[in-house]
């Protein structure tokens, strides 16, 4: 009696607040809620590394001179066109005409400049500065026209200036885009409730196509529970970077959604510290790359999504080099490249940082190396930690990480860097390319630099992370791939 | 009267210095360091330098700590590392969801809970009795987050009343955000009902007991004017320290249920600044916390001295 007495008050309140609930009036929708997992810290591109950041602005609130298209390809933004001198030193960039900031101001040659200088300083925070580090000069021809002069030949110059990290900027607006963004793009930064959404809207004086959608909301939802809840009552229209693919085929089923699965930057690895003992061993290291079973790891770990890589690079790049087969699932093979080693009851250390690739990928790259005769210790850490730790400290053996900056391959060629590869022959490699703007040549170069890594074992290439997103069935012009970290907002609109 | 309160202030403020201490400490003990977290892993190492010294980072450690306190005293709780806001907006922010919340809940809680509490001690071992004791089990047993979950597939789900979460904002009007705080307030409220009906019902079978209970029924009193004239009163005490306690819990420990509904409440924003090392946040947000415990406990006192008079003549 009492049960039904409490659960009658509890219906009573629920009647109460239901019942005072506005009904909104029907009318042609004109406005996304989009759901993100993790909040950005700041707005700002270029004073943080937060995908978070460019997954709300990139495209949306900042334009930079090029720009990344759905399919990774750079494209003109607010450089019209540019010539590039002979000796590729010199660019010359025409930009858009009638282009204003969201305060009203003219974009013009100044601001390229006072934006191109701002990252390459020494006291800038830009996280890619290297992306800068080539500029020699910029110098204003005249309010439309830019020259960019610099120190060495950079075949990959463009791809670099397409970046969200390389995002035009006015000086009288930089210092508060943490908070205030004001940039050239189709909306405006309109509010932000931190913790719970930022809101966008139309740019009414945009220079380019006028977009369709009059307001854009992020909504931030981490629980991947509450993100289905959220999906299946309708308080989000589209979900891009869905975290709970075991709910996928619930959303397939259901003809109110569609699923969108599409490739990312992301090379997902199992790192490994290549200067401590034993893995400084070639064979030790290649003795792992046979034990693993991507496509276990990829069922397992991701529900089937994801893409088996045999190096680092993405599978959808057309440079990209399939050397799966070279480190094929093979436990016999890796028992004995031990045994050559002459390497016996090996326990290695195995730091998982916090996303599920690495948390359930990790306990099945243990079971796996169990069956060849290698113990792990398998320890959870949180991305702070990690960044500490292995990161910075190299205090790990082994480690399962996603690196989702785009054509990444040149962390190889880095010094002191967390997986500690240092080779003569890769960074000559890089240097070349680097210097090359033949396409053809590049080609062969970022070829042979993916054969390179492959044939040093240098980490264990396991698959290339899919974008798994979820949308209303009705919402077209969503990015399907991932070239760059973005939610590009700008050809989104809904079917009549 | 007087000197009981004085006793409790000064305890108020020595554990209010401890605490800041302990949670300065224990923060600069954690690894991780917020500059590296905000650059990520592709950075530049000149760069992380930078926006360490723009954030005050290499500064020694004790001039950050007075620094900080001495910014607490005037109300000043820094800028946040990541969000590159003063951490008092964010606070402020956060408490007018978290505040309204607890007391949502707290009020639901002490509704469902006193009528049940008071008819299950009246009717002692009678039908009534087993089932208020028999739900409240459950409701103990029944962890809040699993029944968030079910209101949610319930209630936002399959019927589409409520949102399975989020919040529009006060700025949307009282009636909308009450909604969006009811789902939660329900799943927070019910765990905390079942506690205090058990109390309210065990504290009111004591003092039913009592002598004072038969000299009230002996002056001709009927069993419920003795029990709402008398019994009542006396067996306040115990109830109003669980309510303290639940206010205390609420406040702080809403955290699960904030992020199954999604709610920028406080506990979101100190678990978002431990990920990220947002340090200063972190700190900040915890001291707001144990002030408002020390705070809720020191109300708590008075308002024993309120309903048992022996307290106030005697001081303790």
């Amino acid at each position: 009696m009492k049960i039904y007495a409490l659960a009658m008050s509890s219906v009573a309140v629920i009647a109460l607040a239901s019942g005072l609930a506005v009904i909104p009036a029907a009318a042609a929708k004109m406005d996304v809620t989009v759901g993100m997992q993790l909040e950005p810290p700041n707005l700002d591109p270029t004073g943080g590394a937060a995908a978070a950041i460019d997954e709300v602005v990139y495209a949306n609130v900042f334009e930079g001179l090029t720009r990344f298209g759905p399919d990774g390809a750079v494209l003109p933004d607010l450089a019209q066109s540019w010539e590039i001198s002979e000796d590729g030193l010199v660019y010359i960039f025409k930009l858009q005409s009638g282009v204003t900031f969201h305060d009203g101001s003219t974009f013009d040659a100044e601001d390229v400049k006072f934006s191109l200088d701002r990252a390459r300083a020494d006291e800038s925070t830009n996280a890619q500065k290297a992306l800068f580090a080539g500029i020699a000069s910029v110098d204003v021809v005249d309010p439309m026209t830019v020259k960019v002069t610099l120190s060495k030949p950079n075949g990959s110059f463009l791809f670099n200036m397409a970046w969200g990290d390389a995002i035009m900027v006015a000086p009288e607006t930089a210092a508060d885009n943490a908070t205030n963004p004001v940039g050239t793009g189709p909306f405006r930064f309109s509010e932000w409730v931190k913790g719970d959404h930022v809101d966008l809207v139309r740019n009414p004086n945009y220079w380019g196509a006028a977009v369709s959608l009059d307001k854009v909301t992020f909504k931030f939802i981490s629980d991947p529970t509450a993100a289905f809840a959220a999906m299946m009552a309708g308080d989000l229209d589209a979900y891009p970077n869905f975290p709970a693919p075991e709910n996928l085929t619930q959303f397939e089923a259901d003809p109110r959604f569609q699923v969108l699965i599409g490739s990312t930057e992301g090379e997902t690895i199992l790192a490994m510290n290549n200067k401590k003992p034993p893995l400084d061993n070639i064979k030790v290291r290649e003795a792992i790359s046979h034990a693993i079973d991507r496509q276990a790891i990829i069922d397992g770990a991701m529900f089937g999504y994801g893409t088996p890589i045999g190096t680092h690079f993405a599978p959808h790049n057309p440079a990209y080099v399939d050397l799966t087969a070279q480190s094929a699932f093979d436990p016999d093979k890796s028992r004995a490249l031990l045994a050559d080693a002459g390497v016996k009851d090996l326990t290695l250390s195995l730091k998982l940082p916090p996303p599920s690739y690495a948390r359930r990928g990790g306990e099945i790259i243990a079971a796996q190396l169990r069956d060849i005769g290698i113990t792990t210790e398998i320890t959870n850490v949180e991305w702070a930690q990690w960044l500490s730790d292995v990161f910075k400290a190299k205090n790990f053996d082994l480690t399962v990480i996603s690196h989702t900056e785009p054509l990444d391959i040149n962390i190889y060629a880095r010094d002191d860097y967390y997986f500690q590869y240092a080779d003569p022959d890769f960074k000559a490699i890089m240097a070349e390319l680097d210097n090359s703007t033949d396409p053809a040549r590049r080609t062969e170069l970022l070829q042979a630099a993916q054969k390179k890594i492959a044939d040093d074992y240098v980490n264990v290439y396991l698959f290339e992370l899919a974008k798994a997103g979820v949308a209303d069935a009705k919402l077209k012009g969503l990015w399907l791939n991932s070239p760059t970290q973005a939610t590009d907002m700008t050809g989104v609109h809904w079917e009549e | 009267m007087t000197a009981y309160l004085l006793g409790r202030f000064v305890s108020l403020a020595l554990s209010l210095v401890a605490a800041s201490l302990v949670i300065f400490l224990v923060l600069e003990i954690v690894p991780g360091d917020p500059a590296s977290f905000m650059m990520g892993i592709n950075a530049d190492p000149q760069a992380i330098a930078a926006l360490r010294s723009q954030l005050g980072l290499d500064e020694p450690i004790h001039l950050r700590y007075l620094g900080w306190v001495a910014g607490l005293l005037h109300g000043d709780f820094g800028m946040s590392y990541t969000y590159r806001v003063p951490v008092a907006d964010l606070i402020a922010e956060r408490v007018v969801i978290s505040l309204p919340l607890t007391l949502y809940a707290l009020a639901l809680s002490t509704i469902i809970a006193f009528p049940a509490g008071i008819i299950a001690a009246a009717r002692r071992n009678s039908a009534t009795d087993v089932a208020v004791m028999g739900a409240t089990q459950i409701g103990v047993a029944i962890p809040n987050f699993w029944f968030a979950m079910l209101l949610v597939l319930v209630f936002s789900i399959n019927l589409r009343i409520f949102s399975a979460g989020g919040f529009p904002g006060w700025e949307a009007g009282f009636l909308p955000a009450m909604k969006a705080l009811t789902l939660p307030a329900v799943a927070l409220a019910l765990p905390q009902a079942s506690i205090l009906a058990r109390v309210m019902r065990s504290s009111l079978l004591d003092t039913l007991h009592e002598d004072f209970m038969r000299s009230a029924r002996a002056k001709g009193l009927t069993r419920s004017q003795a029990l709402w004239r008398h019994a009542l009163r006396n067996a306040l005490i115990p109830v109003l320290t669980i309510v303290g306690l639940q206010f205390s819990f609420l406040l702080a420990g809403g955290i699960i249920i904030e992020n199954v509904f999604y709610l920028p409440g406080l506990g979101r924003l100190v678990f978002q600044g431990i990920t990220q090392r947002d340090l200063i946040v972190v700190r900040s947000v915890v001291i707001v916390l144990v002030f408002a415990v020390i705070a809720v406990t020191f109300l708590v006192d008075v308002a024993y001295a309120i309903a048992d008079p022996r307290l106030r003549r005697h001081g303790r």
